[in-house]
């Protein structure tokens, strides 16, 4: 009969067993992909020898011989692309860290005011927000950079707070403190200061607990974080030395310098990233269902301690995996740095080394893997995060 | 109203005159006029949309009347925090929702309102805390947090939430009707319990039994007015109105 | 049988409503809020009329050279000079109608699939998909059937900032759809790949992307074979796109009930039947919104391939202000600039939200 001979075998084909199916197709991706990176692999080589380009790390030991305008660590032109890598990553992290405080103060701030019962504080935040995320982070950069830091009066006439602060078409000019000779003194004042807070708030904790009394505890903290290191100060003299900026000739001598580029940089993504991370503080606030609020006001919490011990724990479970991957995104945008030459680690290190060495390679490996490494940390910093305050539910 | 009840005590526990209130140009509460005394328990029904949420909402200023005056134990509610803050302190609410905090645990959720705002020591909260999770039957599950409840659990944990604060009124704003049926009569035992301790109640709710065993008094609300006000056998056997009639055939089947 | 008659419905006290109401409720309601309003009005007065001041009532409109912006505010005249090279770039001006056309083109073609009465709006759109692209080709490159070739050199301003965008998005979505199946694939193997592809470009900035594809492709090619400049970014932008793309696919596939998978299969449907005919009909209906999210996201990203010498719409800007004849212009370029991109993301944002709101309404579950 017919049925008989079409019924399925035991075993049968390949085709029809899905598991096999399964294997078949897996073994067959992996080839693909080998086949491709050997095919790739082949190419390199073959065009790496007709280029007389000899791979390998071994370039990162040889003479830079450029300046770098901004540097955190020494530096100068006889040292290697290996410490220009450094200096890079050290640009790289300060612009990231400077903007990812300014932005998350910022972001919040806006998040709130959008929130406002207010309507003129609250519409003012979100025609920030709508305008900010929508203009490209390079070009509010270009702004920053080209059409207002270059467009600054020359040092000669720079605006100038007091004879400490300047500002001029070549950067923000500041005092710079350096330790003095109550220095030891000063710092260990502070120190026992800090401990003393710490100790403070611990006690008013345990007291709290037991009691149910609070002791305010910026009381204590506030006599004690000014009073030790003032009373150093008057026991031992200044701890510290200002060396003061000062015009000589054309340019300014001393103190700490703003250089424009990172001014520019830091100016743009703080007020790009801010309108994203105040869409997060907003939704976040928005996600805690108003119930809550409702039943915290009638236990008689009183508003502040209802969005203190209520709103903001909650909130938050729900504001800081989004604004985590914002701190990503505005690290990876400091790499936007290329585009006015802040000297972050793309524009010397994938810009400036590549073109004088033309190790194509191992510098965008390099670079690339830097960010890999800080994006990988980062999401699992996260996941654990996540896993840890996740709301226990059934 | 009863006359012995009016006649017994002085001041009322709770008193509304003639209070308005409008959600933008809708009239929600039209002059309305309520007395409860020390220990009365009153349920408020009616159909959806009649005011009667609103109504208990504005006992406790999460919703703000703005008309006529509300006296919470001697206390008149006006727009001044420190009178507003004082009566929450004295009544307690449970809600349709439970609105338990989903970041602490249950025993935080008892413990939180007596230690921040009753300035009272942790050991001692925690101690009033169990004593009333005791008294809902639930103390086993002090350490859990509310997600892991069910939703009878939930609600019955809401309830010794308010009375941690050793409050003199408890509000209950439809404290059944998210729940499922078999989880109804563990919170309604609760509150039965509750009654039978003199607590003075305020109970906006459908359930019909309940009623009839706990309240002094029933108030029905229709489009934002009372409507009928009654002891429950009297306003459940012979209603005198055809909108109370209508509803109640509505309700009970 | 008493019956009630109900009160009438009185007007609400008249310091709770109309414009004393609303400004009671909205900006005085306590004496903190007032403090709000004042700063906030003090920063409105701060900012507006200024800007108002020097972007309309002080500009220059009319003119033809740096000389004719006598009055203080914007020079406009700026713009208006080099406007044809900010939005063709080199493209020879007599042969512009082809751009144009070429958007006309996109705009009719495309409007029927907004239109809600069209029927079989996935089969023309299938369609629109594959021979849009080769008549655009045609016309923007020409180099057959009559028209003479205007090399990818000659591209630039806003138009190439489009081709970057609509090139990046079409070659991107069925590359993260594909990366998105995999990553939600049983294969351990399959999985892998695909996790990998994803994190190794969502882990990385464009820009080094960009520099990648602009110096390592050349090394990767065998002989003889290579790409301009414009190719080279557009598989820097595709690439890195797609990862972003399979991200938000995969949000939507996991908000597909498990039940659809087990009706699909109990009524015998293999993988790509269920997977086509089933489950991304739904899924994809439910990322539109994430997907032109992801889209305004690269449209402002094709500004970066000034960094590898394309001359968009912001590198066009960029070289003209540079122009000695226009110097002090970086303002006016830039704010023009940021006009622009901001009425194309703007309006895609708000046609994404109100999507979004259109679908929250059938999904509620």
């Amino acid at each position: 009969m017919q049925t008989t001979a079409n019924a399925p075998r035991p075993g049968g084909s390949v085709w029809t067993d899905p598991k096999a199916r399964a294997w078949l197709f897996q073994i067959l991706a992996v080839i693909a992909v080998v086949a491709l990176g050997w095919f790739l692999f082949d190419n390199t080589q073959t065009n790496l020898e007709k280029r007389g380009i000899t791979s390998g790390f071994s370039f990162l030991n040889n003479s830079a011989g450029f300046g770098i305008a901004q540097h955190l660590i020494d530096y100068d032109e006889s040292n290697s692309y290996g410490r220009v890598f450094v200096v890079g990553l050290l640009n790289t992290l300060l612009v990231s860290v400077i903007g990812i405080v300014l932005a998350t103060l910022l972001g919040f701030l806006l998040g709130v005011a959008r929130l406002s019962p207010n309507w003129l504080i609250s519409k003012l935040a979100t025609v920030y927000i709508e305008i900010f995320r929508n203009i490209p982070p390079l070009l509010q950069i270009f702004f920053w950079y080209f059409a207002v830091m270059l467009s600054l009066p020359g040092p000669r006439q720079s605006m100038g707070v007091g004879e400490t602060f300047f500002l001029n078409s070549r950067g923000l000019y500041m005092p710079a403190p350096s330790p003095g000779d109550n220095f030891g003194l000063f710092a260990g004042a502070v120190i026992v200061a800090i401990i003393g807070v710490m100790l403070l708030s611990r006690w008013s904790k345990a007291r709290f607990e037991a009691t149910g009394r609070l002791f305010p505890v910026s009381l204590g903290a506030i006599p004690l974080l000014i009073g030790l290191p003032g009373l150093a100060i008057l026991l031992g003299g200044n701890p510290l030395q200002w060396s003061m900026p000062a015009l000589t000739g054309f340019n300014f001598t001393g103190g700490w310098v703003l250089i424009p580029e990172l001014m520019a940089l830091t100016l743009a993504l703080t007020i790009y990233t801010a309108a994203f991370i105040a869409e997060n503080v907003r939704s976040g606030i928005q996600a805690v269902n108003h119930g809550q609020t409702e039943a915290a006001r009638s236990l008689g919490l009183p508003a502040g301690k209802t969005l203190r011990l209520v709103i903001i724990p909650q909130a938050l479970r729900v504001i800081i995996p989004p604004l985590t991957s914002q701190y990503l995104n505005l690290a990876k945008n400091s790499s936007l740095a290329a585009g006015i030459g802040y000297p972050d680690m793309v524009s010397l290190f994938a810009g400036t080394v590549l073109n004088q060495t033309g190790q194509a390679i191992e510098v965008i490996a390099i670079t690339m893997s830097v960010y890999l490494a800080i994006s990988i940390s980062i999401s699992m910093l996260m996941n654990w995060y996540n896993k840890r305050i996740a709301l226990i539910e059934r | 109203m009863p006359e012995a009840i009016k006649q017994t005590s002085a001041e009322p526990m709770i008193l509304m005159e003639g209070v308005h209130k409008w959600y933008g140009q809708f009239h929600v509460l039209k002059d309305i006029n309520l007395s409860v005394q020390q220990g009365e328990r009153i349920v408020l029904c009616g159909p959806s949309g009649s005011g009667k949420s609103t109504a208990i909402r504005c006992l406790n200023r999460l919703e703000e009347h703005q008309q006529g005056r509300i006296i919470i134990d001697g206390t008149e509610l006006t727009h001044d925090l420190k009178h507003i803050e004082a009566v929450r302190r004295e009544v307690g609410m449970v809600f349709q929702h439970f609105n338990l905090f989903p970041h602490l645990t249950v025993l935080q959720n008892c413990t939180l309102a007596p230690m921040w705002v009753r300035k009272m020591p942790k050991r001692e909260a925690e101690e009033v805390a169990m004593h009333y999770l005791e008294r809902v039957r639930i103390p086993e599950q002090a350490h859990k947090y509310p997600g892991q409840l069910s939703g009878g659990q939930q609600q019955r944990v809401a309830i010794a939430r308010a009375l941690c604060m050793k409050p003199k009124i408890m509000l209950f704003d439809e404290p059944t009707s998210a729940l499922d049926p078999e989880m109804v009569k563990e919170v309604l035992d609760t509150m039965v319990g509750l009654a039978e301790d003199g607590m003075t109640m305020l109970c906006v709710t459908h359930e019909m039994g309940f009623a009839r065993t706990v309240a002094n008094r029933v108030i029905f609300l229709d489009k934002g007015e009372i409507v009928e006000e009654n002891e429950p056998e009297a306003f459940f056997t012979n209603p005198q109105n055809e909108r109370t009639q209508l509803f109640l055939s509505q309700i009970i089947h | 049988m008493q019956i009630h008659t109900f009160k009438p419905d009185l007007p609400p006290p008249a310091l709770s409503v109309g414009v004393v109401g609303w400004l009671r409720a909205n900006l005085f309601s306590s004496w903190f809020n007032t403090l709000l309003t004042l700063f906030a009005a003090y920063l409105v007065w701060l900012i507006v009329p200024p800007l108002i001041q020097w972007a309309l009532i002080d500009a220059d409109w009319t003119g033809t050279t740096r000389a004719d912006c006598t009055s203080g505010g914007a020079c406009w005249v700026f713009v208006q000079q080099r406007f044809g090279q900010f939005m063709y770039g080199f493209y020879p001006t007599e042969l512009r109608w082809r751009v144009d056309l070429t958007l006309w083109l996109a705009v009719i073609g495309a409007a029927p699939l907004f239109i809600p009465q069209i029927p079989r709006k996935a089969f023309y759109g299938l369609v629109f998909l594959v021979v849009y692209p080769l008549v655009a080709y045609w016309l923007l490159h020409g180099g057959f059937f009559g028209l003479s070739t205007v090399s990818t050199s000659r591209w630039g301003g806003l138009m190439l900032t489009l081709v970057i965008a609509a090139v990046g998005i079409a070659g991107a979505l069925p590359l993260g759809v594909v990366l998105a199946l995999g990553r939600r694939s049983d294969m351990p193997a399959i999985r892998v790949i695909c996790v990998t592809f994803i994190e190794f470009w969502r882990g990385v900035p464009l820009i080094t992307v960009l520099f990648m594809s602009s110096v390592m492709l050349p090394l990767f090619l065998p002989e003889g074979m290579s790409f301009d400049k414009l190719m080279r970014a557009l598989i820097g932008v595709i690439l890195f796109q797609s990862a972003y793309i399979a991200e938000v696919v995969r949000g939507g596939l996991q908000a597909i009930p498990k039940g659809q998978y087990e009706a699909a299969a109990a009524m015998g449907l293999g993988y790509w039947r269920t997977m086509g005919l089933v489950i991304l009909p739904q899924a994809m209906k439910l990322v539109i919104p994430g997907i032109v999210n992801t889209f305004i996201a690269l449209f402002k990203d094709t500004s970066l391939v000034i960094i590898i010498g394309l001359f968009d719409l912001l590198n066009s800007i960029k070289q003209a202000t540079t122009d000695p004849a226009w110097l002090g212009m970086a303002t006016e370029g830039y704010v023009f600039a940021a006009l622009i991109f901001w009425i194309f993301c703007f309006g895609m944002s708000r046609y994404s939200q109100h999507l979004e709101r259109k679908l929250d309404t059938g999904h509620k579950r």
